[in-house]
């Protein structure tokens, strides 16, 4: 069936919905707006006010919650609009969610799934343009989900329902309008393992989320030159699925990692670091990077489009490494 | 109160034999509140406590051996030695902790009431934390949350005049707490938190009420801290004199001698009860003594949860 990523979110919510009536959806403008980005649209009018749950401005009070209510048996799906607001309830992520677990020697898990809109190129400034992702895959206990494609948008929430353990699902602003087939039974997916979303034998470009789309355009500019790149999607930040990265690496024996997180102390840079760790010698030239420019995003358009990884950029990183002499 | 009073003492002791260490804060002085609270609340309601949580973590039934255990990093401590003196768990009396971000509790009990409520249970949760709390955002995001939605939460705080080192009057404009909560539409009173039955008393009231499917109701619990706020504390912010002025009422003395005057104590019954008191304890310190390491190779357990998803 034809479809997008929006819809194929909210089929996956009203899923579980229907599936587990432990489940709700809560969060800022769920319920009778129908969603910020409106992922949850009409799903109010569905499944009432107790399910859809509107909440006040309150990130930390309304996450804490979740965690909370995850405590108690239910199984939350808490909706932050947009990865700048979650900077607001890092006290519950990191303090409360990643630790409850272990603190309390195995006797607490959370069994909560967040979601969230991320990342940059909808000219939206500064302050509604991060990809922080990277930065909560730095955190123990929790689990950093990046779904890219339509099946992962339909297939990831459930599994994540299923976890014992608090997931964070990362939608990245500019996949949401992006259409086209899904099965028609199209359902749970795993949430551990990275997918090879295009095979090639002369490099893997590596990426995730919202770049997969850019890093698959510059693998079709590749290949009317002669170079075969195989395009790796992670889907999973954390836990990071080693053995599909390596393996790729060892089939290629070259790698650009895309991240549209900021250089310094990024996700692209640990990925970096363990293929240098442990394919060194199966490497034929230096792991590269293409990252957003350190900068707060900026609104106008030309130097937004600066500052991220596009197919260009990401071609070009991929022609230095192929170009380099192993 | 007493079991909390030789308990903390003993850890003090044991503190300083260095046979527990981290930060410990302890509780002596704030017995009653506790104390009070803890019996009105049934055996499937709910606790969430701060960082100063021996006393309510013994209270709401874990035991005193299980709590000791824990600080000394034992693994048969109630957490397996994982959380020590601010993070005691247990799930067996739903003790939701231990937690050192004051007011990172706050949230949870709404939460764990809101899964009561919206599963049809008549539970209540009972959250305790300081007055420092309530200069916190997530104290106003959680009693606005706990008011819109009628949860069934009994918010308690311990008001014992100073968030760490910092005086109540030095940080709050308004130093009414109950004040505070009652512009959130949340039934809330003031109590002497240095009278257990007064304690006792307010908090039935309240638990009766929140059970009822009345909301969230709010209690200050007016108290003190006799001991600085940490084995760290050089108790440069307050006068020697405030402490003992405040000694002198004693939750503990002032119990027995309300008792005593009543002709319900007599000097054998206190006798008796410090001797069971001091047994108890006694009985804690060789169960953690003889505790043991978790191996070095469980390192990384119970950071993800063992059973996964297909």
């Amino acid at each position: 069936m034809k479809t997008t990523y929006r819809e194929a979110m909210r089929a996956a919510i009203r899923d579980a919905l229907q599936r587990d009536e432990r489940v709700f959806l809560m969060g800022e403008d769920v319920g009778a707006y129908g969603g910020c980005f409106a992922v949850s649209l009409g799903l109010f009018e569905e499944f009432g006010p107790e399910r859809i749950r509107d909440t006040p401005l309150s990130e930390s009070g309304f996450v804490g919650a979740g965690i909370g209510a995850a405590l108690g048996g239910m199984r939350p799906i808490v909706e932050i609009m947009t990865v700048n607001f979650s900077l607001l309830a890092l006290d519950q992520l990191v303090n409360n969610a990643a630790t409850l677990l272990h603190m309390s020697g195995g006797q607490f898990n959370v069994p909560l799934v967040i979601r969230m809109t991320t990342g940059a190129g909808r000219q939206l400034g500064a302050q509604h343009s991060h990809s922080l992702e990277g930065w909560y895959a730095h955190i123990p206990g929790l689990r950093i989900l990046t779904p890219a494609t339509l099946e992962d948008a339909r297939g990831m929430l459930w599994t994540a329902l299923e976890d014992p353990d608090p997931v964070l699902i990362f939608e990245h602003g500019t996949l949401y309008n992006v259409a086209g087939d899904l099965a028609d039974d199209a359902g749970p997916v795993d949430i551990s393992t990275a997918a090879v979303r295009r095979p090639g034998k002369d490099i893997s470009l590596i990426t995730y989320g919202g770049t997969l789309p850019a890093v698959l355009d510059a693998a079709t500019q590749l290949a009317a030159e002669g170079i075969d790149a195989e395009v790796l999607d992670l889907r999973v930040l954390r836990p990071l699925d080693d053995a599909a990265v390596l393996g790729s690496v060892a089939r290629t024996h070259r790698a650009v990692v895309v991240d549209e997180g900021w250089r310094s102390g990024s996700i692209s840079a640990e990925l970096s670091a363990r293929i240098t760790e442990n394919a060194f010698f199966d490497l034929d030239a230096p792991v590269g990077r293409v990252c957003s420019a350190e900068v707060p995003l900026p609104y106008a358009k030309h130097l937004e489009l600066a500052a991220l990884p596009t197919a260009e950029r990401i071609a070009a990183a991929a022609r230095e490494a192929v170009g380099a002499r192993g | 109160m007493l079991r909390v009073r030789r308990l903390e003492e003993q850890c003090v002791e044991l503190y300083s034999a260095a046979k527990i260490r981290g930060f410990l804060h302890v509780y002596i002085g704030e017995e009653a509140v506790a104390a009070g609270v803890m019996s009105t609340l049934a055996p499937d309601d709910a606790v969430v406590a701060t960082y100063r949580e021996h006393g309510h973590a013994l209270l709401r039934g874990v035991s005193a051996g299980a709590i000791l255990a824990e600080m000394y990093g034992y693994v048969e401590g109630c957490c397996r030695g994982r959380g020590g003196s601010m993070h005691l768990f247990d799930a067996a009396t739903r003790f939701y902790g231990g937690n050192a971000i004051v007011a990172g509790g706050l949230p949870l009990a709404v939460g764990l009431a809101l899964a009561d409520k919206m599963s049809g249970r008549s539970r209540v949760t009972a959250c305790f934390f300081g007055e420092g709390a309530v200069a916190e955002g997530e104290f106003h995001e959680s009693l606005n949350l706990a008011a819109l939605w009628q949860l069934p939460v009994l918010f308690c705080c311990e008001n014992n005049l100073y968030a760490m080192g910092t005086a109540l009057a030095r940080s709050e404009s308004q130093t009414d707490i109950a004040l505070k909560a009652a512009s959130y539409e949340i039934a809330s009173w003031s109590a002497d938190g240095m009278d257990v039955l007064a304690v006792e008393e307010a908090a039935r009231r309240a638990v009766d009420a929140v059970r009822s499917g009345g909301g969230p109701h709010f209690l200050e619990l007016r108290t003190y801290r006799f001991r600085a706020h940490s084995m760290f504390d050089p108790e440069r912010y307050r006068e020697k004199t405030e402490v003992s002025r405040w000694m002198e009422r004693d939750p503990i003395n002032t119990l027995r001698k309300a008792l005593e005057d009543a002709g319900q104590l007599t000097e054998k019954d206190w006798k008796k009860i410090q001797q069971d008191v001091d047994a108890e304890v006694k009985a804690a310190v060789e169960f953690a003594e003889a505790g043991t390491l978790e191996p070095v190779e469980e390192l990384t357990r119970f950071v993800y949860s063992e059973r996964r998803p297909q």
